[in-house]
């Protein structure tokens, strides 16, 4: 070995002295091993916890905050809604399916960890531009993995996003987020209590799945292909979860359990550590006692093993019997592998001798926390790259000029970042459970009159509590690179704004942050100002954020991936058959644009196809936002619009074009009124920000929204055969069946060669 | 005991593979069939042919074919 | 009228299924290891992975003792509905000709389809799954069509997975099993879908007066 052991580990000298002064003595290969893992930046969150710090986690309807398995807010009838995302990206752009499908099993299990049936997935996925072989085989496996990871365990899958920018080539981004329900008498938490209680570990046995980086503490040289034996890649079992989560479920109901626990990154150690540290008790684990898939594994292996389909519950000894039984009738392991102590330390034995005795609080808090140098980056940093000619050119032929807006419409509609996902939501079941009111996106889980399918969040009745929920997840990189504090604050204002448009009002967030490098002071830069972002906006908004999750180091030799804040956001509504679709009912309505938006070029979608991305960003009004998310979401509830759409990708055109496309009737407006705010034509066209919603209706009706920082702009009319928008000498006519070839054009995209 | 799609029994499978392969630069390939494999140890031969038609294969559908790896 | 509704580790519509079950009577789980139906009156196989759809969809599931108990309830005229993977498994335990296999496009799809009944009526009911392709060798079919047997066609233009003859579902020569990809009970409430999914749970009803 040519370095010591600890680097090859990714410790620094500091941090292998400071472990050495918390044991009082150098730490034998599993103690290193442990402590490798559980001071990576993954576990440990180094580099974000102080600023994370900043987060607003209280509120009166959280039930469980950051800290536990994952977030829950009280939505009355004595339920509670469990929620959380978490990313899965290094894994996925090794093996999209595997990783994706992994993603979606470890969150499943974060959210029955704490007693809550899973009811619905959604997934955050971003890739570098389709034209890249590699991104179409990272979108397709990715794609195929949550659909045979969720489909197979049933639970539907209800929403999403998929972008595709040139910053994510290296590093896709695959975020995964589940909701849960629980009766909060079934709740559990995490923290190990009771000194001689038996700890069990339940569901698969344990093989060297994900040991790779500890592998240089392995006392036996693996010869040439023995590569196999050490999978970097883990594989997901879907029935083998199933039958888990049944199991859990019912000892959780039956009373049975003191504690639980999921198993995922750094396996046994963290789960461990992280229960004893949650109780202030200590551990004891006899790795002998572990079902193993490989026999002669070693004690350092067994312990930082992330095997899936795993967790890790503390029960009374009285209680045993019963536990053991109920896994067996849902054919899932159970074995008591250790207890809990009052020692303080987490020890590990084989056949009762000691491999390792370290003290839990250096384990799991023991981690120096590191101040980020932030810097400000001098300009745009990313690509830029002018492809609008070609882009007008493949929808509206060689002779189209781009700069006609009716062309550029019809550009930035096949946009595949705008563009119909129906191809990858069509892959997922989004039906079991007898939920799914609203599917996010379009196309009904069962299928009504077109116009009635589209939505921009999932909705989910609740009948346990005599009520809905409605949940989105959104992100942005662009946006937060042209500016992290305002692009961030934009994500969760579109969040919130989501859930408006389907009558729901917030109860809770959780977040994804997925960065470049924070020990360089750019990612460092962004990561300080979204999170900064991320606060004000909640604070602003009054919504807490009861969990999540950061991932660091997204970066190559060309760069760091966009700064990508991504959002997750549960709302609740009162009666789930109150709410409105986003595409046009009725000819003859009259449409609005309800809200503060005042659209710019920049960070746009159209900002990007001419290669004219660069820093900044307006500052969003979030007051004014959150007065318009408000009137929008008791418009919705009191039955008053005919449909509501928000304004993103692709600005107020293709918000307008999505409507009709989705009602099937097109619309004629004039944007004429947007002069008021100092916007271009273009601007008024394909410029982007938040605070926007088109909604249509009764005209009267929705000139009544308008007051108390409330502004309504009447554009127009639901009618014709086209998307007719004046906009001064920008004016642009186009034919609903032209934006709808543009606009479904993802999956011709994808085919090979295209 | 290899198990495979009958013949005539479309198999997109076997013709996603064979459609793949040369763009990967594999020429002259043809009549893919993708299949499954299944290995195990068994103390009575003679019943194996059973196990594959009641349980491993599905008779309408597939055909199979068993192997001795180790006779011993 | 007491519905049974069979759960195999794996299974996942089958909540779904019993909320069906009862809105026109009663219904309860049957888990797979039950010998005994007790005394239903219909039985449902529902959909989802059971078993993880390992080795084949429906292979193990059709071994079970709950199987069993419904083979012999089939033999006696007793009504049998098998949805998704229900008919897969009912395929696999020769209670209905032909088999599943792999959608002709590889994919998993779950959308809204128009299916035909066997007078011609339409219904809207929406199908989920990865291995729906209806199979059978060209005699067995003709013998089928020949006997009535085909109960729901996918209408012109709708078959999602390449099945033979556009044949969504099928029943056994003597009618009292019925085998069919699409879920009518994900189209039994207009909040989540259409309602069309009624009429066929009606319809095995109907077969018990």
């Amino acid at each position: 070995m040519d370095q010591p052991a600890h680097r090859a580990l990714g410790l620094t000298d500091a941090e292998y002295e400071l472990i050495c002064e918390k044991l009082d003595r150098e730490p034998n290969g599993v103690e290193l091993a442990m402590f490798s893992l559980l001071w990576s930046e993954h576990c440990a969150y180094k580099h974000s916890r102080k600023l994370l710090r900043r987060l607003p986690t209280e509120g009166e309807r959280v039930v469980m905050g950051p800290g536990e398995n994952a977030g829950a807010v009280d939505i009355g009838g004595g339920c509670a809604v469990a929620f959380k995302v978490e990313s899965h990206n290094h894994p996925s752009a090794v093996e999209p399916f595997q990783g994706a499908a992994t993603g979606v099993g470890g969150i499943l299990r974060d959210v029955f960890a704490l007693g809550a049936r899973p009811i619905a997935i959604l997934d955050s996925l971003r890739f570098g531009e389709l034209g890249s072989v590699r991104s179409r085989h990272l979108l397709d496996g990715a794609v195929r993995g949550i659909g045979h990871y969720g489909n197979s365990i049933g639970v539907p899958t209800v929403g999403g996003e998929i972008y595709f920018e040139a910053p994510y080539e290296h590093n896709c981004l695959v975020n995964a987020m589940c909701v849960g329900l629980a009766r909060q008498k079934d709740m559990v938490r995490a923290a190990a209590v009771g000194v001689g209680n038996a700890v069990v570990l339940m569901g698969a046995s344990t093989g060297r799945d994900g040991i790779g980086g500890a592998s240089v503490l392995a006392s036996a040289e693996l010869g040439d292909g023995d590569e196999a034996k050490r999978p970097s890649v883990q594989i997901g079992d879907p029935f083998e979860e199933s039958k888990l989560l049944e199991c859990c479920l019912e000892l959780l109901k039956r009373g049975l359990l003191v504690s639980l626990q999921d198993l995922g990154a750094a396996g046994l150690t963290s789960s461990a550590g992280e229960m004893a540290a949650a109780g202030g008790v200590g551990i004891d684990i006899d790795v002998a006692r572990v079902p193993l898939r490989e026999a002669d594994m070693e004690p350092f292996e067994i312990m930082v093993s992330e095997s899936q389909e795993r967790m890790l519950a503390v029960v009374e000894p009285s209680r045993l019997s019963e536990v053991l039984a109920v896994c067996q009738k849902w054919q899932t392991g159970a074995t008591e592998i250790g207890a809990v102590t009052d020692s303080g330390r987490v020890r590990v034995l084989r056949d009762g001798e000691t491999v390792g005795d370290v003290p839990v609080e250096a384990l799991v808090d023991g981690c120096p926390l590191y101040d980020l140098s932030p810097a400000a980056p001098e300009g745009w940093i990313y690509p830029n790259e002018d492809v609008l000619a070609g882009r007008v050119a493949a929808g509206a032929g060689p002779d189209a000029d781009p700069a006609d807006p009716a062309a550029i419409l019809r550009a930035l509609l096949a946009s595949p970042s705008v563009a119909s996902k129906r191809w990858a939501f069509g892959q997922y079941d989004s039906l079991v459970g007898s939920r799914t009111v609203r599917r996010a996106g379009e196309g009904a889980p069962g299928g009504r009159p077109a116009a009635r399918d589209t939505a921009d969040a999932a909705v989910l009745q609740i009948p346990e509590a005599g009520n809905a929920i409605a949940v989105s997840i959104d992100g942005n990189g662009r946006r937060v690179a042209c500016d992290p504090y305002a692009g961030t604050v934009e994500a969760v204002l579109e969040c919130a704004q989501n859930l408006a448009c389907a009558g729901a009002e917030p109860l809770g967030l959780t977040n994804c942050l997925n960065f470049g490098n924070p020990e360089k002071p750019t990612p460092a830069w962004q990561l300080d100002r979204a999170i900064a972002g991320l606060a004000d906006a909640c604070e602003a908004l009054g919504v807490p954020v009861v969990g999540g999750n950061v991932s660091l180091y997204n970066e190559g030799p060309e760069g760091p991936i966009y700064p990508t804040p991504v959002v997750g956001m549960v709302g609740e509504l009162p009666d789930s058959g109150r709410t409105a679709p986003s595409a046009f009912a009725r000819e003859g309505d009259a449409i609005a644009l309800l809200g503060p938006l005042a659209p710019k070029l920049a960070g746009s979608e159209l900002a990007k196809l001419r290669g004219e991305l660069d820093i900044g960003l307006p500052q969003p009004d979030v007051a004014a936002v959150a007065a318009a998310c408000a009137a929008v979401r008791e418009a919705v509830r009191a039955g008053v619009l005919a449909s509501v759409h928000d304004v993103s990708d692709g600005g107020l055109a293709c918000a307008l074009a999505e409507a009709a496309i989705g009602g099937g009737i097109g619309c004629r407006v004039d944007l004429q009124p947007l002069r008021s705010r100092g916007c271009s034509p273009e601007e008024a066209l394909f410029g982007e920000g938040g605070g926007g919603f088109v909604v249509s209706g009764e005209r009267g009706e929705l000139e009544s929204l308008a007051g108390d920082g409330v502004a309504v702009l009447l554009l127009g009319q639901v009618g014709g055969e086209a998307i007719e928008i004046a906009a001064g000498e920008r004016s642009l006519s186009l034919e609903l069946g032209a934006a709808e070839t543009a606009w479904r054009s993802l999956p011709e995209q994808l085919e090979p060669g295209s | 005991m290899l198990i495979r799609p009958k013949e005539g029994i479309l198999d997109p499978q076997g013709k996603a593979v064979e459609r793949a392969l040369p763009a990967l630069g594999f020429e002259g390939i043809e009549h893919v069939r993708v299949g499954r494999m299944v290995e195990l140890e068994a103390d009575d031969p003679e019943r194996l042919a059973e196990l594959c038609e009641k349980l491993l294969a599905n008779p309408l559908i597939e055909d199979f074919e068993i192997e001795t790896i180790d006779g011993a | 009228m007491l519905w049974g509704v069979l759960q195999f580790p794996g299974s996942c519509d089958e909540r779904d299924a019993l909320h069906a079950c009862r809105l026109s009577g009663e219904a309860r789980l049957v888990w797979h290891e039950e010998r005994d139906l007790g005394g239903v009156d219909a039985v449902v196989v529902p959909g989802g992975f059971s078993y993880g759809d390992y080795l084949r969809a429906g292979a193990i599931a059709r071994f079970s003792p709950a199987m069993e108990a419904v083979a012999e309830f089939a033999a006696g005229g007793g009504p049998v509905l098998g949805i998704c993977n229900g008919f897969q498994v009912l395929c696999e335990a020769g209670l209905l000709p032909g088999a599943l296999l792999v959608n002709d496009d590889l994919r998993f799809v779950c959308r809204q389809v128009e299916l035909l009944d066997e007078v011609g009526e339409r219904l809207s009911i929406p199908v989920k799954h990865g291995e729906g392709r209806y199979w059978a060798p060209d005699s067995m079919l003709d013998e089928i069509e020949a006997r009535g047997q085909v109960a729901f066609r996918y209408a012109p233009g709708q078959n999602p997975n390449g099945s033979a003859r556009n044949i969504a579902g099928v029943t056994n020569e003597a009618g009292n099993v019925l085998g069919l990809m699409p879920h009518p009970e994900h189209a039994v409430d207009p909040l989540t879908g259409s309602t069309d999914g009624l009429r066929i749970f009606e319809a095995v009803t109907g077969s018990t007066a």
